[in-house]
């Protein structure tokens, strides 16, 4: 097992077990900054599939602005669980059990269909020229943004002064009626 | 170089894993963390297979528009989590029950 693999699999142990504690921890507040560890591993693996520039993108994007937005709602809305931090007792609801059963299927189904299927000997697979460790996918990425992906660009652009009008109008105090 | 199954199965277990809070979960950021969970798990997808797309470049440019879009979501959605908070005094959805107070 060389460095690379040794890393690769550390980031995406640590990615899983802090999304397996951030669904399951009692504590809101812990559970959002595990959120934000997990992220981080994440755009780790990015790195991994030679997408460095998705990486910087998601550690600007969620950890820069998603998670700071979910801290600032989550202590907007929640103030009475903020007053009394003492531990819940754990009880093991049925509700959760069936929760359990249906995600463990999924995996099965997910997993398996994985198993089955042999990638080295895909065709399009073999056909392709992958992209190298030497290559800079940040130069493809912007020419490629400007030139195939023009339209879908331009709507995105769009869209997001729609989400953003549409967020402040929801968010800004109403008049009283 | 890492294959590409191990990617598939690590975005399996993340997109389970955000399954199950999505439906275990009585409080309305948590789901919505489960959500965003899900559509990492996509985002990871979309990266590991861009690999072999030189050329084009579809699978990490639709990776980028993928999390602009769930960031745009997530503004939308909190906005939404404040507004009902404001009606109802509670954000746990099962008790959120009425489309007109």
């Amino acid at each position: 097992m060389n460095t690379e693999q040794l890393i690769f699999y550390f980031f995406s142990a640590l990615l899983l077990t802090s999304a397996l504690m951030v669904v399951s921890i009692q504590n809101l507040v812990r559970s959002i900054f595990l959120f934000f560890v997990s992220l981080f591993s994440l755009a780790a693996l990015y790195i991994f599939a030679l997408a460095d520039f998705i990486a910087i993108t998601q550690v600007v994007i969620y950890v820069g602005g998603v998670l700071v937005l979910m801290l600032f709602a989550f202590m907007l809305s929640n103030k009475e669980l903020l007053n009394s931090l003492q531990p819940i007792k754990k009880s093991f609801k049925f509700y959760q059990l069936i929760g359990i059963f249906i995600c463990l299927a999924f995996l099965f189904v997910l997993v398996s269909l994985n198993l089955q299927i042999d990638f080295s000997n895909l065709s399009w697979i073999k056909s392709s020229n992958p992209i190298m460790e030497s290559d800079n996918t940040t130069h493809t990425i912007g020419i490629l943004s400007m030139t195939r992906y023009l339209l879908p660009f331009e709507v995105l652009s769009v869209f997001l002064l729609m989400a953003l009008i549409g967020a402040a109008h929801l968010a800004r105090k109403g008049k009283k009626t | 170089m890492i294959p590409l199954s191990h990617f598939l199965i690590i975005s399996a277990v993340l997109f389970c894993i955000g399954l199950y809070a999505v439906l275990t979960k009585k409080n309305a950021i948590q789901i919505l963390i489960g959500i965003e969970f899900m559509i990492n798990a996509a985002v990871l997808n979309f990266v590991a297979f861009g690999r072999f797309d030189k050329i084009n470049g579809g699978g990490q440019l639709f990776a980028l528009f993928a999390i602009v879009l769930a960031a745009a979501g997530v503004a939308v959605a909190l906005a939404i989590i404040l507004n009902v908070y404001k009606h109802f005094k509670t954000i746990d959805p099962s008790k959120i029950d009425k489309l007109k107070n």
